[in-house]
């Protein structure tokens, strides 16, 4: 098992590498100055332009940049931001929090929901029941995230005033509350954001894992489960369901990538403040170095949840470990 | 006759331990009905070992699935069908009672140790489990149980082995913690189907002395399901033979050994190779098993026997009383006197078809 | 081992309702998109009325209301189908054919070309794929449609290739094939007579499923102003320009994500009756 776990974390160090090489040379490879934030280049003089360009370092080779960049990045640092002036680890860190909130509360409720469903539509296969899942799963899965949040927000938050439209918090209460209050206010903040990501989400989960419990339902170990004698809401929960498990645990993994995705879009359809929303304002501010950090950071969740999937699915299946 | 594990049906003690009869089960295809099993009857006395013997696809495996009422969609267990255990007809149980007797009073061995157990769980867990839902008890005391098992089917290191997963285990091994699911709640009846194939020759043996043993031990009565002739001819006392989803001869093994009546059980015998009697070709039976969907009209194995003549392609005959305690379902013991008629084959010359006893 | 039937796998296909009607709705949606000209009711850029017809609900003459710039939403949905679909299918099939032959040279390599490839590949798999082509975007302004399918095709053909390679391997080592090597056929010609046969069917299939994922992505980059921009209409734009109205002029918003919502669907569905028809391994 250990020689399997390094190779992981070897890989996830390696395409965190290329993430940022390829951001790097993206970045460098475009026309124009990085720095001008949207001012035209040919109205700034060429003293100011060469100027800024050794303040930030571009004058030099590229190779030499890159090494710079990778060090830096290494250390934490990942430059700074053009529009707030700030560091943007600073930003970042800011703002990481709510994507993780945001991110994790979504890839649980999807998780729930998909699995469930898997159960569901995998005991009562061929039926009506299944059926209609699997329709509404399939709509699920073809809904644009951003659309569906854009729905949601309308019946629940406009029309039937259940929920907050907007943001992270109550902008007027104010942060003097106490943390219960505090916690509430988040928490029904979350709520549709959390569950526009969650159903598309659980739509996917749904269908892989109806197919593997019926996979694992048809199983000869299974027909020999029920040859001794065990309830049927044994064999489904201890045999069958803990069988199909380490593959839902590795779609958990691959999930991560779809779930950052839908974060960029969820996140500035609700107005939450989290990372995804800062890209998106970096991109049209031509604020590169915000742009550059968040996708080397978003590199960095993918190839850690992928970490973490690989080692949950070496707990749940134990034929994985002795590879 | 509802009830938990323990409870007895209220056959006589003398009856038969299990009875199955005109058991049918019918699988629906895209080829449309395959008939596995069409009318089988068949006995097992308490402690005693019988042998069902025949081909891959004549309906073997699925009539031990039905006995437990194990068959899924697309198959069927027709409603005439009858299978008493204990006086009982398991058939007709509900859901909960056949859930008791299964694994407890009566077991099943699966041909393919590699695929029974679940590969997520330790072995010992899964012994633990069967004795848990059967005997109740707390999980230490399961855990003990089960260790003990483990041991009863030489197992070495019990305690450590408990924790080991399938994938662990060899071949043979895996079968033993089958065999110790299988007795963890000594069951009266055990139902082997091919228990020895999937596995090595030098292994086989082991399985079957264990078997053996663990019979005698517990007064159990076994079913030994194989197509496997020499397994029978040692260990049973009674053989059924089964071709196109029915029993075509049943008999007390020596007599079938001695003088098999059915052409059929004479043709299986004559391709085993012997050593003892010289011989420069293997006789094999002509032509293939037939399709389940698809049973030649008549006796049903008339298109591949030497001795077949009209009425064979005519009517199925019934199986008619050849001997003490036999039965073939064959023509000729009706009318011997076609017997001119058999080509003469080296070994069938001796037990033709329409000998009476 | 001959090509799977393709007889059968057609019967296989009819036999399954839905994915017929799904793909008779992308055959639908495909020839609305290609007839928008006729069958629009109105230009999509026109604005015949500024003000006067600004967020109009939907009614005889315009079935599906106006927007804020009064522009005819049906029309502009139309026109949106083709921009929508558009890229989708040049984008998968681009996506494909890179996968393809990528996935064919790893299999019918060398271990060291298919090492390489397939690490490549490992490593691709895990970026982020939407923030990248958000960067590429946002450093490439305005960019062009064709920029924007090969941004989307060249950061979406890894599943293709594993698949494609995954088939190579199996056919390299089957008897044709190597008769053919032992006739002394150059391995391309291999590849393009002896194995394209055997692949095609898996790459149908992935490229139609791809097509729904890749609509999806459009419309998200365009949502967020880095598509296709304003004021050619795409679903995705068009969802943006609405979402200010939602109260009062919900349908703006409303009607592309309907349509976004059916053609996925539709290729998702017609995608899997593919899959069903054309895998060997749920025959029977």
């Amino acid at each position: 098992m250990p020689t399997y776990l390094v190779r992981r974390f070897a890989l996830a160090l390696v395409t965190t590498a290329a993430a940022v090489a390829l951001t790097f040379a993206l970045v460098h490879l475009a026309p124009g100055e990085p720095f001008l934030a949207g001012a035209e280049e040919r109205f700034v003089p060429p003293e100011t332009i060469a100027r800024l360009r050794r303040d930030f370092g571009l004058d030099r080779p590229l190779a030499a940049q890159f090494a710079r960049y990778v060090a830096n990045v290494a250390r934490g640092d990942l430059g700074e931001s053009f529009t707030r002036r700030r560091p943007v680890a600073a930003v970042i860190g800011e703002t990481l929090p709510a994507t993780l909130l945001l991110g994790g509360v979504a890839l649980a409720l999807s998780f729930a929901l998909g699995l469930g469903l898997g159960v569901v539509q995998a005991r009562r296969a061929g039926g009506l029941a299944d059926a209609a899942l699997s329709t509404v799963a399939l709509a699920l899965a073809s809904v644009p995230a951003f659309w569906l949040g854009l729905m949601l927000l309308l019946v629940f938050g406009e029309w039937l005033h259940w929920l907050p439209v907007a943001g992270m918090t109550d902008a007027v209460a104010g942060p003097s509350r106490g943390w219960l209050a505090l916690s509430l206010d988040v928490a029904r903040h979350l709520v549709l954001p959390a569950l526009t990501l969650a159903l598309v989400n659980a739509a996917t989960v749904a269908r892989f894992h109806r197919a593997a419990m019926l996979e694992a339902l048809g199983a000869d170990f299974v027909r020999a489960a029920r040859a001794r004698g065990l309830a049927e809401a044994r064999i489904l929960a201890a045999h069958a369901f803990r069988a199909a498990l380490a593959p839902a645990i590795a779609l958990a993994g691959l999930s991560v990538p779809a779930l950052l995705t839908g974060s960029v879009l969820v996140e500035s359809v609700f107005g939450w403040p989290g990372m995804g929303r800062v890209a998106y304002e970096a991109i049209f501010a031509r604020d590169y170095n915000v742009v550059t950090g968040v996708t080397v950071v978003a590199a960095v969740l993918v190839a850690v949840g992928s970490l973490l999937a690989d080692i949950g699915v070496a707990a749940a299946d134990p034929r994985v470990r002795r590879a | 006759m509802s009830g938990g594990a323990g409870e007895r049906g209220s056959g006589a003690p003398n009856g038969p331990l299990l009875e199955i009869a005109d058991l049918r089960v019918t699988f629906a295809t895209a080829e449309g009905s395959a008939h596995a099993v069409d009318g089988v009857d068949l006995l097992v006395q308490a402690g005693e070992t019988v042998g069902l013997v025949g081909e891959s696809g004549c309906g073997k495996s699925v009539t031990a699935l039905a006995v437990l009422r194990l068959i899924e969609h697309p198959g069927l267990i027709a409603p005439g069908s009858r299978v008493r255990f204990e006086g009982r007809d398991l058939l007709a149980l509900s859901e909960r009672d056949i859930r008791s007797v299964r694994g407890n009073h009566l077991a099943l061995i699966f041909q393919e140790p590699a695929s029974a157990l679940t590969p997520v769980l330790t072995v010992g867990s899964q012994i633990a489990e069967v004795v848990r839902t059967h005997q109740g008890g707390s999980r230490a005391e399961a855990r003990r149980k089960a260790v003990e098992l483990l041991r009863e089917v030489g197992i070495p290191d019990p305690e450590e082995r408990y924790s080991s997963y399938p994938h662990q285990l060899s071949g043979g091994m895996r079968q033993r913690v089958l065999i110790a699911i299988a007795l963890a709640c000594r069951p009266r009846l055990l139902i082997a189907d091919e228990p020895t194939t999937a596995l090595d020759v030098t292994i086989q043996a082991e399985i079957l002395e264990l078997l053996d043993g663990l019979q005698r031990q517990l007064g159990m009565a076994v079913l030994l399901i194989t197509h496997n002739l020499g397994l029978v001819a040692e260990r049973t006392r009674r053989v059924y033979v089964m071709y196109g989803a029915q029993i075509v001869e049943e008999a007390p093994t020596e007599a079938l050994f001695a003088a098999p009546a059915h052409p059929y059980t004479q043709g299986l015998m004559a391709a085993v190779p012997r050593l003892d009697e010289p011989r420069d070709r293997l006789a094999a039976i002509p032509g293939q098993v037939p399709p389940a969907t698809a049973w030649p009209s008549g006796c049903r194995f008339h298109p591949r026997c030497r001795s077949a003549f009209e009425r064979c392609q005519a009517e199925n005959p019934p199986l008619l009383e050849c001997g003490a305690g036999r039965r073939a379902r064959c023509w000729l013991v009706e009318e011997p006197v076609i017997s001119r008629q058999v080509a003469k084959s080296p070994r069938t010359g001796q037990g033709e078809g329409g000998r009476a006893a | 081992m001959s090509p799977p039937p393709l007889r059968r796998a057609w019967a296989r296909f009819r036999a399954h309702r839905t994915a017929v009607a799904a793909a008779v709705v992308v055959a639908a949606l495909c020839l609305a998109a290609l007839g928008a000209p006729l069958l629009a009711p109105a230009d999509p850029l026109a604005q015949p009325d500024p003000v006067g017809l600004q967020n109009r609900p939907p009614s005889a003459e315009h079935p599906l209301g106006t927007d804020r710039f009064s522009r005819d939403v049906a029309s502009r949905l139309l026109y949106g189908a083709r921009v929508s679909l558009g890229i989708g299918a040049a984008a998968a099939l681009l996506a494909v054919v890179i996968g393809a032959g990528v996935g064919l040279a790893a299999g019918l390599g060398t271990a060291a070309v298919d090492q390489v490839l397939m690490r490549s590949v490992d490593v691709a798999l895990a970026l982020p794929r939407v923030f990248l082509i958000l960067l590429a975007l946002a450093l490439w302004e305005d960019a062009p449609a064709w920029v924007v399918v090969g941004l989307i095709a060249v950061t979406g053909w890894f599943q293709t290739s594993r698949v494609v390679r995954a088939l190579a391997l199996r056919l390299r080592e089957s008897e044709f094939v190597q008769a053919a090597r032992a006739l002394g056929a150059p391995r391309s010609r291999l590849a393009v007579r002896h194995l394209l046969p055997h692949v095609a069917p898996a790459v149908i299939v992935s490229a139609t499923l791809d097509v729904g994922n890749i609509i999806l992505l459009e419309s998200g980059l365009s949502y967020l102003g880095l598509g296709v921009r304003a004021p050619a209409p795409s679903w995705g734009n068009m969802i943006l320009e609405g979402k200010d109205q939602l109260l009062s002029a919900p349908w703006v918003a409303v009607a592309p994500g309907a349509a976004l919502l059916l053609t996925v669907a539709a290729f998702n569905l017609a995608g899997d009756g593919l899959q069903d028809a054309l895998d060997p391994r749920t025959d029977g």
